[in-house]
């Protein structure tokens, strides 16, 4: 069987490609999908590794059945993966929202693609933001989480399966068509350097099973089918044994706990990365690849005089509050940049309120945010 | 004749769930639940190897009620989860059950590649010829001039026929049964687990509740008689003129062969892969 | 609700029913002719109709509520057309050796 990581240290990599390696670094043995530009790379790239580490690529009839297809795998046990972008990505919604009910621990990745509907298939856009949380009906909790270089697209694809696994939920890991088709060298670290986290598997016997445990922690262990631990999955809402209920009590608790399990791990949920903000007095608030633009900037920025720093949001949600918060008290003015309308602008003027100046720069022509662009709005009102 | 059929039953109930279950009287849902548990007694498996996925709709009901690993998935998506969990673990039989509406309605894209792709996976599709559970609104299989709660004029569009769609999309293994026919029905079932390949099997049964009542046949008295005085053998067909034929349809195997099952190609890929 | 011609009624009582099997032992050309008993576990039967109106042998009729009343078990030729096709898994049928007839 080949050894899971590349031979070489450093390579040559497109994002797409990386998040490929990275789903096969963190143990993904599953992959599901459907022809998507421009996420297509990832389908190809696993339908040549995965049958060489023993894992199953499967391409199906379209994105529904690709997110059956993997939700069943996790259910067997295996960690899986799907990969889409704007159009597959709403089709899937319907099964991502069993997934957040049935607990199943999966990650999605979404190339996002100008545009609604079809769009603009080859160009980039952050359209799906609120769609990546809000996507499914019913009110479930679920991680979203942007990359932003290629490297990212290796770390924080590992870091996606780790979160999906132990917390049980699926995780949407957005990426755009810059990052998921700009070639950057990787340095991948070695093998025993990767943090990998596998599901909790039930140490007791059948018999003393509770497939839904309303527990302290919230997240009960997960038993995989043909085990001997022989439960019922069901979308309806279910009670701790997991059977269908609608005893108001039962179903107050089991959503509850949905979120409660997410509330209690948010110090390792919410990733973000901050550069030059220890003095910053003005910000740029960016995830993606407007996160690079905006690191250019916000060097260019200081070297102009102007005190810039930039929190790159790795984890959209459940939205990081307390860590943005922090940044609208230490700063003047912050810039939400973004290649949509203002999707996490809202959530950041959500977290303001009125504390400090907060403005949007936004782009919806399919083309990416340049530095130069955000470097002028930082110096607009200097 | 087995000399226990519902003592049998019982060791695959989950008796802590809601009895009698949750379907109207006379419903053919309970008589396939009977028969697939027999057959998968018959077959020696045990409860552990047994996946049992369902759709959504009255028979979406049925995992619940027995005691392997059981899923209930999303409306028409029972064989995309299927075919996920089969892959991962082959050793694993993969059964799901299925409406009409569930199967070739809403899952007919996923039904038709199921069969192309020949997973090892068994397909038991309840055809009634209605939406029951939604109240009587017409599926695929109702037939043309018939009455549903969304067709009060007579029904205008053509019914599919299932088990020779089945056939046409590359199942394996093709079989077709009724609820009146039960002995032929256990046969059929264990037929299909068997079968290395994606198998069909559809049941036709009785929604006295909703296509009956609406198409006087409104219990399940007269629409099991139905199915007794239209049901033909294949091989007592072969031998009827297609005047004979026109009313009536044909039950027990429509189409059975050998074809390359996709786990067992897949694990040529993994080889072929090598290093 | 069934379109079958309705026996006289008889409630049976309220729980498991069961049917008495006749405690002679009829010869029938040398051979002993098999006899069964009934069980309807009437929690679960929902009085369908299913099993009274196909029995070959009219061994079945119904109660008042439709539900069904074995009244000529020794007319059971044990074919448990009843028991496989009851919806509710509520019939059992059960073949009598010969020497428990007296017994049950």
């Amino acid at each position: 069987m080949a050894t899971v990581m590349p031979k070489k240290k450093r390579s040559l990599l497109q994002g797409n490609e990386a998040i490929a390696l990275g789903a096969l670094a963190a143990g993904c043995r599953f992959f599901a999908g459907y022809p998507i530009t421009p996420a297509s790379e990832i389908s190809e790239v696993l339908s040549a590794r995965m049958p060489r580490v023993g894992g199953t690529f499967i391409q199906m009839e379209d994105e529904i059945a690709s997110m059956g297809a993997i939700i069943g795998a996790s259910i067997a046990g295996i960690k899986s993966m799907t990969a889409t972008s704007g159009p597959g990505f709403s089709l899937m919604q319907e099964n991502i929202g069993y997934a957040c009910i049935t607990e199943t621990p999966c990650v999605v990745v979404n190339v996002m693609r100008g545009g609604g509907s079809t769009g603009l298939p080859t160009c980039p856009g952050q359209g799906d933001v609120m769609q990546a949380r809000w996507g499914t009906h019913g009110d479930n909790p679920i991680i979203v989480l942007a990359v932003s270089t290629v490297t990212d697209c290796f770390d924080i694809t590992v870091r996606a399966f780790n979160l999906s696994e132990k917390y049980r939920i699926p995780v949407v890991l957005l990426s755009d068509e810059v990052v998921s088709h700009t070639r950057e060298t990787v340095i991948f670290p070695s093998p025993q350097d990767i943090e990998i986290v596998d599901r909790v598997t039930p140490s007791v016997p059948p018999e003393w099973y509770v497939p839904y445990e309303n527990n302290s922690t919230g997240i009960p262990d997960m038993a995989a089918f043909g085990e001997g631990y022989r439960y019922h999955v069901t979308g309806l809402v279910h009670d701790e044994r997991g059977f269908p209920t609608q005893h108001p009590e039962e179903v107050k608790t089991f959503t509850n706990r949905l979120f409660r399990k997410l509330t209690q791990g948010l110090h390792e949920i919410q990733i973000i990365k901050t550069f030059m903000m220890n003095d910053a007095d003005v910000a740029v608030i960016a995830y993606g690849s407007v996160a690079r633009s905006a690191q250019r900037a916000v060097v260019d920025a200081r070297s102009k005089g102007t005190k810039a720093g930039l929190l790159q949001l790795i984890t959209l949600f459940p939205f990081p509050e307390r860590l943005v918060d922090k940044v609208l008290k230490q700063c003047i003015r912050v810039l939400v940049p973004e290649m949509n309308m203002g999707q996490i602008y809202r959530e950041v003027q959500r977290v303001n309120q009125g504390k400090t100046d907060v403005k949007k720069y936004n782009r919806i022509d399919g083309q990416f945010i340049t530095p130069d662009e955000i470097l002028g709005e930082l110096l607009l009102e200097e | 004749m087995p000399k226990e059929i519902t003592k049998l039953i019982h060791k695959y109930l989950r008796h802590d769930k809601k009895f009698p279950h949750v379907w109207c009287p006379g419903c053919g849902n309970g008589v396939i639940l009977g028969s697939l548990i027999r057959a998968i007694d018959r077959l020696g498996l045990t409860k552990d190897e047994i996946v049992l996925a369902s759709g959504i709709g009255c028979s979406g009901r049925m995992p619940v009620y027995v005691d392997f690993n059981t899923l209930h998935t999303t409306h028409g998506r029972a064989l995309t989860f299927a075919t996920g969990i089969k892959l991962a673990k082959p050793s694993l039989t993969v059964i799901t059950v299925m409406g009409d509406g569930d199967a070739t309605a809403i899952g007919g894209n996923h039904f038709i590649h199921a069969a192309r792709r020949n997973v090892n996976l068994t397909a038991i599709i309840i055809n009634n010829q209605i939406y029951g559970m939604t109240g009587g609104q017409f599926s695929p299989t109702t037939p043309y001039g018939s009455h549903a709660a969304t067709a009060p004029y007579g029904h205008i569009e053509h019914a599919f026929s299932i088990a020779e769609l089945a056939v046409t999309a590359g199942a394996a293994f093709v079989g077709r049964g009724t609820v009146y026919h039960v002995q032929t029905l256990d046969k059929l079932i264990k037929a299909a687990v068997l079968k290395r390949g994606f198998s069909v099997v559809e049941i036709i049964s009785n929604c006295h509740i909703q296509f009956g009542r609406r198409n006087e046949m409104g219990n399940p008295v007269t629409m099991m008689e139905w199915m007794r005085d239209h049901a033909v053998t294949v091989e007592k067909a072969e031998k009827m003129t297609s005047e004979d034929l026109e009313d009536k349809f044909t039950i027990g195997i429509l189409a059975d062969e050998e074809k390359p099952i996709y786990t067992e190609e897949y694990d040529k890929i993994r080889e072929r892969a090598g290093d | 609700m069934t379109g079958k011609k309705k026996r006289p009624a008889v409630r049976p009582e309220k729980g498991t029913q069961r049917s008495k099997p006749s405690k002679s032992l009829e010869k029938q050309s040398g051979r002993a002719k098999k006899r069964y008993s009934h069980t309807v576990f009437e929690d679960w039967c929902k009085k369908c109709g299913i099993c009274s109106s196909f029995c070959p042998k009219n061994v079945i009729g119904q109660d008042e509520h439709g539900g069904p009343v074995f009244e000529r078990p020794e007319d059971c030729i044990g074919c448990r057309f009843c028991e496989l096709h009851c919806p509710d898994f509520a019939i059992t049928v059960q073949e009598l050796d010969s020497d428990t007839v007296g017994d049950v």
